[in-house]
Parts: structure tokens; C-alpha cells; sequence
């Protein structure tokens, strides 16, 4: 019988809680026997190849490609997991929720103090994927099967977390694994 | 309408509470929306002292004395809450004070208090003029007297009526001429919307209770909006005093927003349930204890409305999350429309 | 007058004390009602609502309920539990609550009480209000992003200081903690030795410079739930 399938992918985070999956040590190696990688930036398989038991996903959505590849989990995870304050509650990126838009990328490229624009141009290459008018938890794009809150959530948390949803059973994390720092 | 007509009776209300109870001083709570009651009710008020029905000694009696003020509030809803309108009256801000102690254990100013609804003052002179009797032999039993509705909304007769308590609801809207009404809320926003199966219900203090408001609804209203028009008027007018009733009540109407916006799930059916019912649960006060009423009674009596705006969908993917509008402010700055989420080619 | 109370509160029986209420009579038998806004040797003030209880069916909040003779108390029922989740909940959806660079995280009471809730995402969207940092004063510190409205400050520069620094502005969801001065902190007559500036629950008025003093690890909360203080009398 075939591997089940898991995926993993950073949208608005900074990839500490990818730095947490790695922090598992010997433990990865427990984790390759159960199950194989698909889309993630540890394997650095770019696509989605098809159905996967577990998406893992850090950060929120900031860009539209974000929401993107979020649906896209969603539609090819069966249980998809929040990984990290960034996902759950927007993190340090929703802090420009409070602000508008327009300021926020006035301040970033055009009257920051440490800014060298001589054009002034906000850039705007259809290439690059357009910002949301705010940061958007997981939550509110896409149903989310679980959190694993935490910036970033332990290793011990992560290796709780998967190593129960592997065996069929709830998680159920320990006192000293739900943090939120 | 019994400030205008009725103010005697009312300062007579008074003065016979203050006697039955020993105190000296009552006050009259005047919301600022009626400040210009204000000059006429202090005439009463000098008439009343001019004949020895206020002040020192009254009618000669030694030892009767009661003196009436006037407080003008500012017109904030949860100052008809009881505590909250002792607050107002001590110049406090106006929030509700912690229970017990009661008021007539400590009210204003620490003193024992009764605070009473002018209606309830005008019925005093009436009972013992005319004796108790006569007063009980009006309303249903637990609910003696009468009642004063204040009826408005889509009726061709708005206006105020007195009924005897116990009359069904249907007698009240022909009265007014809102036999085709579709909805009904008594008791004004923190009351109940009720829907025509409820119209043979009682006005009485056991089955359909309203401090007099009855507002009508006919055909081609939204019991939604008007829902959401209660809930819009609570967060506006919660004290900010308790978390449930502070937050929950927001939280409530964004949801309802939700729903009326095309975007909710069945779920979000029983997200209302359950918000609604902890607010109403852990509220400190009257207004956090009924402010999700609107929601909760238009949730039971009007369920299929709710649930012809709900959709299920097996995609995962939440309706409430409209990415066309959460780019459009990048599109006007970037001058270019979404690549990944282009504007449907009929809006363009 | 008889000296004790009977009562019961989830199927234990106590004997409380006239006056007492019932999270008082509670915290001296070793049963821990969360609180938010409550805080020993300040005056009951019912806000935050987390200890609301059922008594005899009806709820109420244990902070300033008194007790008397035969109450029966719900405090750790399936429901009660899920009311304080809700109330935990939406305190931190109404405000900005980034406790990853917190300085109060780890010794956080809403924080705690989160954890001791297993809460791992509250239920409710978040609202990302629009708050304000008075950081005028050079020693304090106001964030108002974090402030639960609980008057700890209130009560305890008032009661304890003297003082009246700190009051409430506005209403509804626009309530907000303000400082006995035009506008800020740096105009009133707070001092960093106040009292008031040791009951904050949250990250919300904060002393400067005395940040991430204690590492992740050995911080208030970070091994034992909070209330263990109560709950650990008991067992003794």
C-alpha cells in the first residue's frame, strides 16, 4: 500500500514554522517510514500531484496567490492544519491590518525613510500577485480540519499533532504544548 | 403621552410610594429626548407645591414631607436599566451597578431606593381611588389592570391604546389595522419578533410581555433587516461594562450581515444559536440579557428565512470570503485587474 | 448569625464565611473559578464574566455574588466551560493580541487562561481594531491593543494609590481605558511605583525596560495552568 501524502507550504509566514517541522531531529526519519512528501518547500516539489492525507499550512493570506494555493489545499488535503500563529490569526503580516493599503506600500516604496525610488512607482508587474486589502486568517478562506497555534509551534507539538492524525486518533495536545509565542 | 396628560397623577404616584416606603424625595428620570417636557413639568411640579401636595408637611399631615426633582439624563437606552439610571442620576457614567446590593438595599447614593416605570406610578392614585378591587377586576389573572400600547410601524391606525391586559395580540392589530401583518415585535428591541402562529398569544406579564411597544411588520418586510437593525441599535447602545455583551453583540450582527449578504452556511445558523445564548447568559445587565433577542426569537419564529439564505457548499471553501473584493483596492493602485482572479466578464 | 455558610459548588460541600463571596469562599477551599478581571484586595468589579457560575440554575458572577445557605453551584459543568471559552474567546478577537512579541506573554492571565482552556483558535473572526500606543510616559506604558477593559488599573489606582489615573471613555465596543489627563500618560501623576502598575492581567500597561527579563521556559505560565495556586491548596 502506497504512502499517504503530505503536504506542506509557507503563505504569508517567514517559514519558521517550517524550521519547527525540521526541529522533529531524528524524528524525520520516523516521519519518511509513515508518509511521503508531496508539494512542499522541504522536498521542493512545486505542484501538487494529487490527494493528500495531510496539508500543513503556515502563514495567512496577504496576495492573491495565496488564497490560491490555500483553496488548493484545500481541495487536495484531506485534513488541512494551521500551522502557527501566522495561519490562525494572521501573525506579524496582520499588523498592517489596521492600516490602509495604500499607506502601507506608500511607507514601503515610496516615503519610508530608508527608501532610494527615484521613480516613486509602486510596483505593479502583472506578474506579482496583488495584496489583499488585509492579512486573512486560514479560517476565514478555507474550512481548517486543526490549529497548532504557537510562533512557531514546537517541534513537539508538530510531531504530537501528526504522529496522532497517522494513527487515527484525536489530537489532544498537552498543557505544555499549546503555546502562542 | 401620560407626562403630557397624565402628570398629576403621576407626581400623585409618587408623593403615595414615598409615603408608603417613608422616603422624603423623589426623583423623576427625564431622558434628554424630552427636555422640552421639561418647563411644562415643572409647573405641575410649583402648582403641586402651591397646594400642599409636595413639601413639608403635606396636607397638614406633620411628618408627610416629599420634595420631586428633576433629572435630565442624556438619552442612553441601558438608563432605563434600573442601576444604570441611578448612576445617571448620581452623575455617574452610565452604566449598571453591580447586584446585590439591590437598590432598595443601596441605591442612589447608597440609599435605599425604588425605582419605578411612570406607568406603574400612574396606576397608584387609580388603584386606591377606586380600590384595589376595581383595579384587579381589569387583566388577566397575574397581570391585573390595564395596559398602555404603543403601536406603530405598517398600520393604518398607529397610535396609542389602552387594553386590558390578557388581550390576544390579533384584537390589538385589528384595533390598529395590521390584520396583514407578517411579523410582530413586542416589547420593543429587546422583546421578541413573533410571526402570525403567535398572534393569538396573550399581552400579559406570563405570555407575551412588552412594557408597551408593539411594532408591525407587513408584507414585503425582511424580518432579517429588521433584525439587524435591533442588533445595530444594541451595539450602539451597550455600555461597554461586560465582555458578552461588548463583543457578542458585534460579533452577532456581522454574522447576521453574513447571511443577508448571500454569504452564509447553515452553520452559521447555529453559530447565532450559540453566541446569542451566551450573551444572554453572561451579560451583566437587562440590555446584554435581551440584546440577542432579536436574532434568537427571529432565529425560532422565522427559521426558513434564515434558512433560504444559507447555502451548503462541498468545496471547502468559505462563502463569506469574497477575494474579488479583497483585491479590488490592489487593482485600483496596481492599474491592472487580478491575473488570477479576473472580474467576471458580465461585471466588467 | 450563624459563622458558616453551607453551599455546594460542583457537588463539593463547603462551609463559607457570612460576607464572603463565591469566588472568596471558593479560593479558601481549594476550588479555583477562573477570573479575568478579579484580583484579590481590589473591589469586585464583574466585567469580564469568565467566573460566571450557575447558582441553583441561574448564572451569575462568583466575583460578586454573596453566598448563602444552601446554594448550588456549577462551576466546571460541560456549559459553564463553554461560556468561558466563548467570553475567553472574544476577548481576544476584540483586540490585537500578537503574542509572539508580547512582553507579558508566558505571565499573561488571558494567555493562561487560554492554555488552561485548551483553546488552540478562538471560534470568532477576528476584528482587528484600530487602537492606539501611549508610550509618552518615560518609564509606563499604554497598549491599548491588549487592554480587556478589566479596571484593575482603575480600581487599584484609586483604591490603593489614591490617585484616579486611569478611567473608561466611550461606550459599546468603542469603550476604552483613558488617563486622568488631556491625553496622555506622560500628564498624569502616575508613577512607575504605583500599585496600579502591578495588576495589569495582560500586556496592556507595562513598565519599560523590564521586558523579556525572564526567559521562555521559566515564566509564570509556561509549565504550571493557572489557578494550579488554588487548586494546589486543596490537595494539601
Amino acid at each position: 500500500m502506497a504512502k499517504p501524502k503530505i503536504a506542506t507550504t509557507s503563505l504569508a509566514g517567514c517559514f519558521g514554522c517550517h524550521m519547527s517541522v525540521l526541529d522533529i531531529d531524528e524524528r524525520i526519519l520516523e516521519l519518511i517510514e509513515l508518509v511521503e512528501f508531496d508539494k512542499s518547500p522541504i522536498d521542493d516539489i512545486k505542484r501538487l500531484s494529487g490527494r493528500c492525507l495531510l496539508g500543513l499550512v503556515e502563514g495567512g493570506c496577504c496576495n492573491e496567490e495565496n488564497v490560491h494555493v490555500l483553496k488548493e489545499f484545500r481541495t487536495h488535503c484531506n485534513v488541512l492544519i494551521a500551522l502557527g500563529d501566522c495561519a490562525t490569526m494572521g501573525g506579524i503580516p496582520a499588523l498592517r491590518n489596521v492600516i490602509p493599503l495604500r499607506e502601507c506600500l506608500d511607507e514601503a516604496y515610496r516615503l519610508g525613510p530608508t527608501v532610494y525610488n527615484p521613480t516613486g512607482a509602486i510596483p505593479n508587474d502583472p506578474d506579482l500577485p496583488l495584496l489583499l486589502n488585509k492579512v486573512y486568517p486560514v479560517q476565514e478562506v478555507v474550512k481548517i480540519d486543526c490549529y497548532l497555534p504557537g510562533c512557531p509551534p514546537s517541534a513537539d507539538a508538530i510531531w504530537a499533532a501528526l504522529t496522532a492524525l497517522l494513527n487515527g486518533r484525536p489530537i489532544e495536545l498537552p498543557y505544555e504544548l499549546i503555546k502562542y509565542d | 403621552m401620560l407626562l403630557t396628560e397624565r402628570a398629576d397623577r403621576l407626581f400623585a404616584g409618587m408623593t403615595i410610594a414615598g409615603y408608603a416606603i417613608g422616603a422624603a424625595e423623589g426623583i423623576l428620570y427625564l431622558r434628554g429626548e424630552y427636555a422640552y417636557l421639561r418647563a411644562f413639568l415643572e409647573d405641575v411640579l410649583t402648582t403641586r407645591y402651591r397646594d400642599h401636595l409636595l413639601g413639608a408637611a403635606i396636607l397638614g399631615k406633620t411628618g408627610f414631607d416629599f420634595d420631586i426633582r428633576i433629572q435630565m439624563g442624556a438619552g442612553a437606552y441601558v438608563c432605563g436599566e434600573e442601576t444604570a439610571l441611578i448612576s445617571s442620576c448620581e452623575g455617574l457614567r452610565g452604566d449598571p451597578k453591580t447586584r446585590p446590593p439591590f437598590p432598595a438595599q443601596k441605591g442612589y447614593l447608597g440609599l435605599p431606593t425604588v425605582v419605578n416605570n411612570v406607568e406603574t406610578l400612574c396606576c397608584v392614585p387609580k388603584i386606591l381611588e377606586e380600590g384595589p378591587a376595581t383595579f384587579g377586576g381589569h387583566g388577566s389573572p397575574g397581570s391585573s389592570g390595564t395596559k398602555l400600547l404603543s403601536i406603530s410601524g405598517d398600520c393604518s391606525r398607529p397610535g396609542i391604546y389602552e387594553v386590558e391586559f390578557g388581550i390576544p395580540l390579533t384584537e390589538v392589530l385589528t384595533l390598529a389595522g395590521a390584520d396583514d401583518a407578517i411579523a410582530v415585535q413586542v416589547g420593543g428591541p429587546s422583546g421578541q419578533l413573533i410571526g402570525p402562529k403567535d398572534y393569538a398569544r396573550k399581552i400579559c406579564f406570563d405570555d407575551l410581555a412588552t412594557g408597551g411597544s408593539i411594532m408591525t411588520f407587513g408584507p414585503g418586510r425582511d424580518v432579517l433587516k429588521t433584525a439587524a437593525c435591533f442588533m445595530d441599535f444594541f451595539v450602539d447602545e451597550s455600555c461597554g461594562y461586560c465582555t458578552p455583551c461588548r463583543v457578542g453583540n458585534v460579533l452577532l450582527k456581522d454574522r447576521l450581515e453574513r447571511i443577508r449578504a448571500g454569504r452564509g452556511e447553515p452553520g452559521d445558523l447555529d453559530y447565532l444559536q450559540r453566541l446569542g445564548t451566551t450573551v444572554k447568559t453572561a451579560s451583566r445587565c437587562g440590555l446584554g440579557q435581551t440584546s440577542a433577542n432579536p436574532i434568537l426569537t427571529s432565529l425560532a419564529n422565522f427559521r426558513p428565512r434564515y434558512e433560504e439564505m444559507v447555502k451548503a457548499h462541498q468545496d471547502g471553501f468559505n462563502p463569506s470570503f469574497d477575494v474579488r473584493a479583497a483585491v479590488s483596492e490592489a487593482e485600483g493602485i496596481a492599474g491592472h485587474s487580478s491575473v488570477i482572479y479576473p472580474q467576471p466578464i458580465e461585471e466588467r | 448569625m450563624s459563622d458558616t455558610v453551607a453551599l455546594t459548588i460542583d457537588n463539593v460541600q463547603l462551609q463559607g464565611r457570612p460576607g464572603q463571596t463565591i469566588l472568596e469562599a471558593a479560593d479558601e477551599a481549594g476550588i479555583y473559578i477562573p477570573r479575568l478581571c478579579h484580583l484579590k484586595g481590589l473591589q469586585p468589579f464583574g466585567s469580564c464574566r469568565v467566573c460566571t457560575v450557575l447558582v441553583n440554575g441561574r448564572p451569575q458572577a462568583a466575583c460578586t455574588q454573596p453566598i448563602s445557605p444552601g446554594m448550588v453551584i456549577e462551576s466546571s459543568t460541560e456549559q459553564v466551560r463553554e461560556i468561558r471559552k466563548d467570553l475567553i474567546d472574544m476577548l481576544f478577537v476584540e483586540g490585537n493580541h500578537f503574542c509572539m512579541f508580547c512582553e507579558r506573554s508566558g505571565n499573561c492571565e488571558l494567555q493562561a487562561m487560554a492554555y488552561r482552556f485548551g483553546i488552540s483558535a478562538p471560534r470568532y473572526p477576528f476584528l482587528f481594531p484600530s487602537r492606539a500606543v501611549d508610550a509618552s510616559h518615560p518609564d509606563i506604558m499604554i497598549d491599548h491593543n491588549r487592554c480587556i477593559r478589566c479596571a484593575r488599573c482603575v480600581r487599584a489606582s484609586r483604591d490603593l494609590d489614591g490617585k484616579e489615573v486611569f478611567g473608561f471613555v466611550n461606550r459599546g465596543p468603542h469603550k476604552e481605558l483613558a488617563v486622568n489627563a488631556a491625553a496622555r500618560l506622560v500628564d498624569t501623576t502616575v508613577d512607575v511605583t504605583d500599585q496600579a502598575m502591578n495588576v495589569c492581567p495582560v500586556g496592556a500597561l507595562l513598565k519599560k525596560r523590564t521586558a523579556y527579563v525572564v526567559p521562555i521556559g521559566r515564566r509564570k505560565y509556561d509549565h504550571t495552568p493557572i489557578g494550579s495556586e488554588i487548586e494546589g491548596a486543596r490537595s494539601q
